[in-house]
């Protein structure tokens, strides 16, 4: 065969097709469209954490101006439906109700009380001053550990109990690895840490919107414009819970602005915006303000972990302990349990442990709910391992990188069976971790560090290590079904061919900003030999798209990638009968490369794609028996994960006077498998590393004594911008995955799950000798000045 | 985030704007670049009847020269300030929010508003700066100092406005503002204004104030006696600096304790001094 020309889209850094669009202004965001007749929603949000509602009074607001309808939770109670999860992850879980217009309590800040629907949206924001409601305080419950002691007030009273689940992993009993329990008496060393994941808020650019138009009358159909990641599982809950049938149901993402995770859901307020267009039977739009989302989108990690590590003087690993106190907030999301267990497999990081065991409690308490938040379980998990292996390199006396040298899987053991139970297929620490520490001038840092630990310089330097892998390629769906996941994990693609020779693709895995438009069209071109501009990707309207499972855990390439070119393969065998036809030969002795087919042997005479589609259309001369069309559908379910993996390495200063910190140097190796589009995975990776470095520095959730959020602006909730970020040198090493067609592994999450501990962990290893082991994050310049004050007084 | 609704005008004199104030009694506003004011009215913190917009004052922006006094009108925005080579008020107007805050936020508007946090106020309070004020009733000249009176409060009466700042040339001072806050763009956590006179190698005067270390902005006067006479020298700044907390009532809040704020206070005096003497 010829050089394959197979390999001219995929690997080539294309601009972005999406970007003309977006950059210009010309976008569909949902609070862009207007439907015709459409009114406007908002929601009156409770004041209090916890209270009875005993009363709620809408008439004034009903009777101002503009206004055509005012209702509270009470009015809706029969036709609202439900909120549902969809992981109940052990069997005796609780799970609360879960209303979009509280009824009879409210369970946090923010939760939804009481609507206006009017002819403009000043209008409806005015008149819900207007609504008076009777609210008898409760008691609230915000700390985790305080919700499960004895005596705590109930944030859900029929429970019983503050407590959702416990749900265990041991080596031993799962016969991926030995028992924790049996390595305790022969350990030589055992470090016992707490680490605490902050509370942090999902803050994607474009803030939630929807727009439902009802049915007009007996057998219409109703349209639901949303922000969200989720089009295909959102219709398919609205037919559930509401009873609306499935096929009377359109869901469009339009341009969707960010999500994070944060709009991997599915929310009160399009429940109420369905039952307030049905009430007035007009379409009704509902778009959120910055502090409503703050306040009402769920936020993400909040988690307690407690780990023992165990090892020998030389500093290998025998064994990891884990116990996690997850707070769930006030009602289960569409995945809040679960989101724990999404690290549960990584918290042996890239390791050879030979025991392990994992706990995870899930907590009620009166707050927003907690959800999947960028790398949901993963992060933390990466975090909690990598942080604790610098701490046995102290306890042992050598440098970080060494101690994981000494555990780590090396190249040549892949695939390599975990103690967690998974099989990670291929990877390459050594590389990665050799070349990030090349780029970084790792001896001549700790050389710099040593001089300034010498010269007692009030400028401290700090190296964070923080190497990692993580599962992607969300899922398998036998494994998800094992998890007690309510859903599959396979994902769905067709490519159409036109007349012309054009293609269009549909894609269930619908984007809110990763580029799949360029990636899918890179993917396509190849498969099919056609140019990347003859490809149109659509997605995000369930009547062109009507099977999906969407946009999450960097799941998109490696399972939805694959789809399309199981597609595009049966297109091209397709074609390849129409081609063989019409170049008088049996199929067999036709060869597909350089985008034709051509007679083996007699290179002279070729039929492209687009020949074949003129043929097809035409039909006029087909093979007997053949059906005219090129089109073909395709739906792949991947039997196992993809574990991309890098090293990550940072040199901080510390401020010790202040306490502030400046990252002086930022270097990441990433191995995501084999690369569709270079500058898009570039983009990932800086993306997801600001976001790790946010958690590590800035980003922090915070509820006053009463459960009011204090951080419900953009004033109090300290995101950093570009000026507060390094300059990220990345490179890759790429080792590709063996667990799918093209060597793909995802790449969405990396950066953040990455990031947050190789930034903590540089500032630790700055004032280590100072005898500081821990800074809590966010490490503002206020917790690192704190934390070298109390070792120093 | 939606204000309640409000009557606007923009008038194009300041007797004009005075009277609009002086009719709309407590239900006037006035707008000058819209930075705090726009926030405060989409939290429906305030919800006025009428709008006063500066905008169309003119002869409100500007810096002009009068003897030993430079005199910056209210409307002057941060960006021109960070552009002109006015003593201290340059380099701390460019420290203030992001580029589009300085493009339209004020120098009047940020006074007016008297932030705890606000960096120009501090300035003002450095430098002596005198409030020209007009009202119904005529102008009045209000000092630096009987200016600010409390959190978020001055001494501007309903219906008067900010129109000019008077700030002393400073011929021979070195000035340095040093700041720190949670991102680059975010208010201060604490920042210090200094200012140092030097005769014959040693400090002959020095004027230092601060930012977010009470509900309005302080002259660390400990701080500017001990300096008063001694070396130019590092251990005497830093003697003197320790000072610095006195006399202060920082608040707690969520980005810092009050604790935080008095050690930062002092570290900032002794490194806003060095940088000014040029240490
Ligand atoms: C994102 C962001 C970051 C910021 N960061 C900082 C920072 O780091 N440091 C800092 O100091 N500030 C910061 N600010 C505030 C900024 O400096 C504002 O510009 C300033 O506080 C108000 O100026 P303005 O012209 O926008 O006034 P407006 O918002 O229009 O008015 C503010 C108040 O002053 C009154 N007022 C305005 N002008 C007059 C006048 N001439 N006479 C009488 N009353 C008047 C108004 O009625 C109102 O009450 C920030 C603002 C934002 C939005």
């Amino acid at each position: 065969m010829t050089a394959v020309a197979e390999n001219t889209e995929v690997g080539r850094a294309r601009l972005r097709k999406e970007d003309a669009r977006l950059l210009t202004g010309r976008t569909r965001w949902t609070d862009n469209i207007a439907v015709p007749g459409m009114l406007h929603m908002a929601i009156l949000r409770s004041p209090h954490a916890h209270a009875r509602i005993n009363s709620v009074d809408v008439s004034a607001a009903a009777a101002a101006p503009n206004v055509v309808a005012a209702f509270c939770g009470k009015d809706v109670a029969e036709t609202q439906g439900v909120l549902a999860c969809a992981w109940p992850v052990t069997e005796d879980i609780v799970m609360p109700t879960y209303l979009p217009l509280a009824v009879t309590e409210v369970r946090h800040v923010g939760e939804p009380v009481a609507v206006v629907v009017a002819r403009d949206r000043a209008s409806a924001v005015d008149a819900l001053q207007l609504i008076e409601v009777d609210y008898d305080p409760l008691p609230v419950v915000l700390d985790i550990e305080a919700a499960l002691a004895e005596g705590s007030p109930l944030v859900h009273e029929d429970k019983g109990t503050n407590k959702c689940y416990t749900w265990v992993f041991d080596s031993a009993a799962a016969g991926s690895g030995g028992d924790v329990a049996g390595v305790v008496a022969d350990a030589e060393i055992t470090i016992k840490r707490r680490y605490v994941q902050q509370r942090l808020i999902p803050s994607f650019m474009e803030p939630r919107s929807v727009i439902v138009e009802p049915a007009a009358g007996e057998g219409g159909s109703w349209t639901v414009y949303s922000a969200t990641q989720i089009p295909h599982i959102l219709r398919f809950l609205l037919a559930a819970t509401t009873g609306t049938p499935e096929h009377k149901i359109r869901v469009i993402a339009p341009d969707v602005g960010g999500g994070f995770g944060g709009k991997l859901a599915v929310t009160p307020e399009e429940w109420i915006a369905f039952a307030a267009a049905n009430r007035v039977g007009r379409p009704v739009k509902y778009t959120e303000t910055r502090s409503e989302a703050m306040v009402s989108a769920h936020h993400g990690r909040d988690v307690i972990q407690d780990l023992t590590l165990y090892a020998k003087r030389d500093g290998t690993v025998t064994g990891l302990d884990v116990k996690l106190l997850a707070n769930m907030g006030a009602y289960l999301g569409i995945v809040t349990p679960g989101v724990p267990l999404l690290g549960a497999f990584m918290y042996n990081g890239i390791y050879k442990f030979p025991a392990y065991r994992f706990e995870c409690t899930g907590v009620f308490t009166t707050t927003t709910k907690t959800d999947a938040y960028r790398g949901a379980g993963r992060p933390e998990a990466t975090y909690a391992i990598e942080r604790i292996m610098d701490e046995l390199a102290a306890e042992v006396g050598i440098d970080p990188m060494e101690v994981r040298r000494r555990n780590w899987i090396r190249h040549e053991e892949f695939p390599f069976g975990t103690v967690a139970g998974l099989t990670y297929d291929s990877g390459n620490y050594e590389a990665a971790t050799d070349k990030a520490m090349q780029l970084l001038g790792y001896d001549e840092l700790r050389a710099e560090q040593a001089a300034r630990r010498e010269s007692n310089d009030p400028k401290q330097l700090g190296i964070g290590i923080s190497t990692y892998t993580e599962m992607c390629g969300l899922a398998p769906s036998r494994v998800l079904g094992a998890l007690r996941y309510g859903a599959g994990g396979w994902e769905s693609a067709s490519v159409r061919v036109l007349p012309t020779g054009k293609v269009e693709v549909v894609t269930g895995s619908s984007p809110h900003g990763q580029g799949h438009v360029t990636s899918w069209s890179q993917i396509v071109a190849d498969q099919l030999g056609v140019p990347f501009d003859d490809v149109e990707v659509l997605h995000g309207d369930t009547r062109t798209s009507h099977k999906g499972l969407d946009t999450y855990g960097s799941r998109s390439l490696a399972v939805g990638g694959i789809a399309l070119v199981m597609a595009s393969q049966k297109v091209r065998e397709k074609a390849r009968v129409i081609a063989a036809h019409m170049l008088e030969c049996s199929p067999d002795d036709v060869e597909f490369a350089d985008g034709a087919f051509r007679v083996k042997g007699s290179p002279e005479a070729s039929k492209t794609i687009a020949d074949c589609a003129l043929a097809v259309f035409a039909a006029h001369n087909l093979p007997d028996g053949v059906e005219p069309t090129l089109d073909s559908e395709a739906t792949f379910d991947p039997e196992g994960f993809s574990f991309p993996h890098g090293t990550h390495l940072c040199a901080i200063e510390v401020d010790t006077e202040t306490g502030e910190v400046a990252i002086r140097q930022y270097v990441c190796v990433d191995d995501v498998g084999r690369v569709v589009n270079p500058l898009i995975v570039e983009g990932q990776v800086h993306g997801g590393v600001a976001q790790g470095i946010a958690q590590a520095l800035y980003e922090e959730a915070v509820y006053d004594a009463e459960g009011n959020l204090l951080t419900s602006s953009f004033a109090d909730y300290t995101l950093p911008s570009s000026a507060d970020l390094p300059d990220i040198v990345s490179d890759r090493t790429e080792t590709p995955a063996t667990s799918n067609p093209l060597g793909v592994k995802g790449v969405g999450e990396a950066g953040t799950i990455a990031a947050t501990p190789a930034v903590v962990n540089a500032i630790v290893d700055a004032l280590r000798p100072f005898g500081v082991i821990d800074v809590q994050m966010p490490c503002t310049p206020e917790r690192v000045w704190r934390a070298l004050k109390e070792v120093i007084a | 985030m939606i204000p309640a609704a409000f009557d606007y005008i923009r008038p194009s004199t300041v007797e004009d704007a005075v009277n609009a104030l002086a009719d709309a009694g407590e239900e006037g506003k006035v707008l000058a670049g819209g930075q705090s004011l726009l926030p405060v009215l989409r939290l429906r913190l305030a919800a006025p009847a009428l709008l006063v917009d500066l905008g169309g004052l003119s002869q409100l922006r500007g810096i002009r020269e009068d003897g030993d006094m430079l005199v910056i009108g209210a409307m002057t925005t941060h960006a021109e300030l960070a552009a002109s080579s006015v003593p201290l008020l340059a380099q701390v107007a460019a420290t203030v929010g992001d580029r589009q805050v300085r493009h339209r936020g004020t120098l009047g508007g940020s006074l007016s508003h008297a932030d705890p946090a606000g960096d120009l106020p501090t300035a003002a309070v450095a430098l002596d700066a005198q409030m020209v004020l007009a009202g119904p009733h005529g102008r009045r000249t209000v000092a630096a100092s009987d200016f600010f009176v409390d959190l978020f409060t001055t001494a501007l009466a309903p219906d008067e406005l900010l129109i000019e700042v008077r700030v002393p040339k400073l011929q021979g001072w070195q000035t340095h503002y040093t700041k720190v806050g949670r991102t680059a763009q975010a208010w201060a956590t604490v920042a210090v204004a200094a200012a140092v006179r030097r005769e014959n190698g040693s400090i002959a005067q020095a004027r230092v104030a601060l930012t977010n270390m009470g509900p309005t902005p302080v002259r660390a006067s400990a701080v500017e006696q001990a300096l008063a006479g001694v070396a130019v020298d590092g251990d005497a700044i830093a003697a003197a600096a320790a000072h610095a907390a006195e006399g202060t009532a920082p608040a707690s809040d969520t980005t810092a304790s009050a604790e935080y704020r008095s050690h930062l206070a002092k570290v900032l005096t002794r490194r806003a001094l060095l940088a000014a003497v040029g240490r």
